[in-house]
């Protein structure tokens, strides 16, 4: 079966997007505007300690304070409900327990212990501040070494220690390889903790239905059918009985793709007091609550032979899960990327990862855009650069040697993970155009000869997205995350209305799958109307992360629109009395062009559905203009890309300015290049801040310096470049519809490309860049050393 | 605690009569007394710009002002350019140039984007990164932010830059 649009119109067009229009005129409807009549509000106190017992927990106070309907800590909540494992199948891992507020210890900084409900959130707020606990600290571990050698104060004492999981993959002969060398290079990477800062707070609003007994939780997720899932298991509910919501979500990056405990929370207080909840987090809550991401170090050796070749890779990977190994995705997800995706788009005949995760006393950490492979990315890349120099080949050459050819696909990489056919060398070569690789080099030298700190930076990768069911999101998890559906139907009215699992979080998928349903059918896409971000709307789904739902909500949506085609066409050819082939379909409207009789589908509607006399009793029981299809692509398919840096450092106050920046990828098909277009910037600004700025710090006691964004830092207007963002689709992806992935991409390769760029910059004191963000007292220590062995 | 005074708010051309207390900002007074939600609230600590609206003109950040100060003021939130049916200019030139993903910082460049064009000056891709600092946005890389203000002071302020 080939699923190619005969003339795609509206696949491959810069159509304006149709989320647009109530997103500029303040009319979304994000989590928090969600206003239900006499609606209670929540605030939750957080633990101010990283890891204590709770002795004691006074709530007399707080319960007497203007306002409060009730108060619940761990206690009151353990006894209703059961705490959520998140699983896998992967021998030793070791999962825990998630509470939604904490049961007699808390382990990081902004744990919820308490929640409080009143009629204002003011008010609630005032009554948090009466509640008293009584801890008795215990000592804190916030490194990820100390956490594995640690012989007592366990995070999760019933596991015995704070390892929660051990893995090795290997493939080839990496002793060999290393041993049998003629240059190894290597160096120990260190990838800090950041955190995803959607614009939007996290905010849950449950809002219960007195007529139904049941409860819409309005979300601020990804992921509505997950949540409605777990919720349903938690709180010992049927489908039905909880309905999730994500109308408008502020952004996501990872950050809203996990089960939160606020979210229990309300729901649960909304059932008990029959009531809508809402909940509303803050900046504070959220930096220090929201899953945190990346807090890798990596030891990693790169062998070579005599030409420059890569022989083979080896590393250890020692991962910090934080507190909790977090429902669904656990604690194994990040540095199981890393190790998965290390190998990049190279050519690895050897390779060997050594994977360990600690629990700590800090935030849980979750995916984040990109998940694994900007660090895994980071890594591989600054061992590329620095065997290109010590090879004396030049970088862009280097890679081109290395990386996987265009007659070898499938390849089968060191880890497992097989490519498909992509532009590897066709998007380095794009890049290098582009950005006139030869001529920057040129500028670069001559810059560098005037005493400038300048530096070229290039990163190549591949990333595998639209996973099937073959391909887990996460090692070993229960959930198959490996289909989305697509429902499509034209109504009585002669409306098409197209349905799916996936959620609204800025990239614009009302609008790609709109393009998709209009040239399967032969409407406009603004005919379309598309619903999604709601559970109830459809059987089963997972939503909107690991960028799969162009290609697997995309693919679903070419079969379901091509079966409603054939239905259409077949109740026209009744009514107009003619053969199927001789009819066309455009702008809602069917032609017979031999005679030019034409139909809406206005009228089509009518006749199925109202006026199925027209109709013979035989077609009747079988005609509706209405179809459901799953698509599982079963392993999914490559994305590859390369990103090219340009960077000026001031040798007085050290800050790092990105000057051009040009990312050639190959995501397949494009459905919309406006859209393309602007994930690709919006990743590589994301990822830019990865290499610069963005640090989550907590000292030794745990405690978190960074719980504002005056101390977080993210990128503004200000510090990103002009980004030029340039596509090739060299080879037609074996996907329906020919779609790859691609909202990550631009966060994966741009840490790397920067890194690059101001080791290249510093080139001249032969410094390695292992560390990021490359922040100004970064650079200036590590200046000042390379200065004084100098001297 | 609960010591709550009416006051009147000038909100888009219309007076609106509302009961807050003196400690309520004025983010929360527009969202949560007056349901106009399109104002939204991203840090409340005055970094993120979100919840920036106009008062008399000049951009603020709501999250930073007391209900009690807009009193006598003339404010302007994002419900006061065009609606979803009949966009604004600016609105626009945001949609043309794809200015927005998630749309939750929307609201808030808008605002600032609207003092900016107001002003009737040329400016430098330069000024207008730098006009546009104090407005985080995390989806678009602000390239096609920058590009439709860019164009929309180009066609309005009658020079070049």
């Amino acid at each position: 079966m080939t699923f190619e649009v005969m003339r795609p119109k509206y696949v491959g067009a810069r159509v304006q997007r149709k989320e647009d229009p109530r997103l500029l005129s303040g009319s979304g409807r994000y989590a928090a505007d969600v206003q239900p009549t006499r609606a209670l509000h929540v605030a939750i106190l957080r633990s101010d300690y990283a890891h204590a017992l709770i002795r004691s927990i006074n709530l007399d106070l707080a319960r007497a304070m203007p306002g409060v309907i009730d108060v619940i800590d761990g206690e009151a909540l353990a006894s209703e409900l059961k705490p959520l494992y998140a699983t896998s199948r992967m021998t030793g891992y070791k999962p825990t327990a998630l509470w939604p507020l904490a049961r007699d210890r808390v382990r990081y900084v902004g744990e919820p212990v308490v929640a409080v409900v009143a009629t204002d959130r003011y008010l609630a707020e005032d009554a948090r501040a009466a509640i008293q606990i009584e801890y008795a600290a215990l000592p804190a571990v916030t490194d990820a070494n100390l956490s594995l050698t640690a012989q007592s104060d366990f995070l999760h004492p019933e596991h015995g220690s704070n390892l929660l999981v051990s893995r090795n993959f290997s493939r080839g002969n990496i002793e060999q390889a290393i041993s049998e060398a003629f240059r190894v290079v290597s160096g120990q990477y260190r990838f800090t903790r950041t955190t995803p800062v959607a614009i939007e707070p996290r905010a849950y609003t449950a809002e219960w239905d007195r007529r139904l007994a049941r409860l819409t939780l309005h979300s601020a997720t990804q992921a509505p059918g997950i949540i409605r899932d777990a919720l349903a298991e938690v709180l010992e509910l049927n489908g039905p009985s909880i309905r999730v919501l994500a109308a408008d979500v502020g952004g996501g990056f990872g950050g809203k793709v996990s089960l939160y405990p606020e979210e229990v929370i309300v729901c649960f207080l909304a059932q008990k007091l029959t009531r809508s909840v809402k909940y509303v987090s803050d900046r504070q809550e959220d930096l220090i609550s929201t899953t945190q991401a990346f807090d890798q170090t990596v030891k990693a050796e790169m062998a070579l032979d005599s030409s420059g070749r890569i022989l083979g890779i080896r590393a250890s990977i020692l991962g910090d899960a934080g507190a909790y190994s977090i429902y669904p995705w656990t604690a194994a997800l990040e540095p199981m990327q890393i190790a998965g995706f290390l190998p990049g788009p190279y050519q690895v005949p050897s390779y060997e990862a050594d994977v360990q995760v600690v629990a700590t006393n800090k935030t849980p950490s979750g995916p984040y855009r990109g998940v694994g492979r900007p660090g895994a990315c980071f890594i591989l890349e600054r061992l590329i650069d620095k065997a290109a120099k010590e090879f004396g080949i030049d970088p862009l050459e280097f890679r081109r040697k290395n990386l996987v050819q265009p007659d070898q696909f499938p390849y089968k990489t060191g880890s497992g993970i097989v490519w498909d056919k992509s532009g590897f060398i066709e998007c380095l070569d794009l890049a290098a155009e582009v950005i006139d690789y030869t001529t920057l080099k040129d500028n670069r030298d001559a810059a560098k000869a005037a005493g400038r700190w300048f530096g070229i930076g290039i990163a190549s990768y591949a990333e595998l997205t639209g996973l099937g069911s073959r391909m887990s999101a996460a090692p070993g998890m229960p959930i198959n995350t490996g289909t989305e559906s697509a429902s499509v139907e034209i109504d009585a009215t002669g409306s098409v209305i197209a349905t799916f699992g996936t959620a609204s979080i800025g990239q614009g998928l009302e609008t790609t799958l709109a393009q998709i349903v209009a040239d399967e059918i032969g409407v406009r896409p603004e005919d379309v109307t598309i619903v999604h971000g709601d559970s109830a709307a459809i059987t089963h789904s997972t939503g909107s992360y690991a960028s799969r739902s162009t290609v697997l909500a995309g693919g679903a949506a070419h079969k379901a629109g091509k079966e409603v085609r054939e239905k259409l066409l077949k109740a026209a050819g009744f009514l107009m009395d003619c053969e199927l082939l001789e009819l066309e379909i455009e702008d809602g409207v069917v032609r017979q062009p031999a005679t030019n009789k034409v139909l809406s589908f206005k009228d089509i509607g009518r006749a199925v559905y109202s006026e199925m006399g027209r109709f013979p009793l035989a077609l009747r029981q079988e005609l509706d203009l209405r179809a459901t299809s799953f698509y599982d692509p079963e392993f999914g398919t490559t994305t590859s890309a390369t990103h090219i840096a340009t960077v000026d450092i001031d040798p007085e106050t050290f800050e790092v300015r990105v000057l051009r920046y040009v990312a050639a990828e190959d995501c397949g098909r494009v459905i919309n290049p406006q859209i393309v277009e602007g994930q690709v910037q919006g990743g590589v600004a994301q990822g830019i801040g990865v290499a610069l700025m963005e640090e989550v710090i907590h000292d030794p006691q745990g405690q978190i310096f960074t719980a504002s964004l005056v101390d977080y830092l993210v990128p503004s207007a200000a510090e990103v470049p002009s980004i030029e963002a340039v596509h090739l689709e060299a080879f037609a992806a074996g996907t329906i519809g020919g779609y790859r992935g691609m909202g990550e991409g631009g966060t994966i390769g741009a840490p790397a490309a920067v890194a690059n760029a101001i080791a290249d910059a510093l080139s001249h004191l032969n410094i390695d860049i292992t560390e990021l963000p490359a922040t100004p007292e970064r650079l200036f220590r590590l200046v000042t050393t390379a200065n004084q062995e100098k001297a | 605690m609960l010591n709550r005074r009416t006051i009147t708010l000038n909100v888009n051309g219309e007076a609106h009569e509302l009961e807050v207390e003196p400690r309520h900002l004025l983010a929360d007074a527009l969202r949560e007394g007056l349901g106009l939600t399109g104002t939204h609230i991203g840090c409340e600590h005055g970094v993120c710009g979100a919840c920036t609206i106009l008062l008399d003109g000049e951009s603020i950040r709501s999250c930073l002002l007391l209900a009690v100060q807009a009193e006598g003021h003339e404010i302007t939130t994002v419900e006061g350019l065009g609606d979803s049916n009949h966009l604004n200019f600016l609105q626009q030139k945001f949609r043309e140039h794809h200015a927005l993903q998630c749309g939750f910082c929307t609201p808030g460049m808008l605002m600032t984007a609207t003092e900016l064009l107001n002003q009737r000056t040329s400016l430098t891709e330069r000024d207008i990164r730098d006009a546009l600092s104090g407005n985080l946005c995390r989806c678009t890389g602000y390239d096609h932010i920058i590009a439709a203000i860019s164009e929309a002071i180009a066609e309005t302020s009658g020079a070049g830059p």
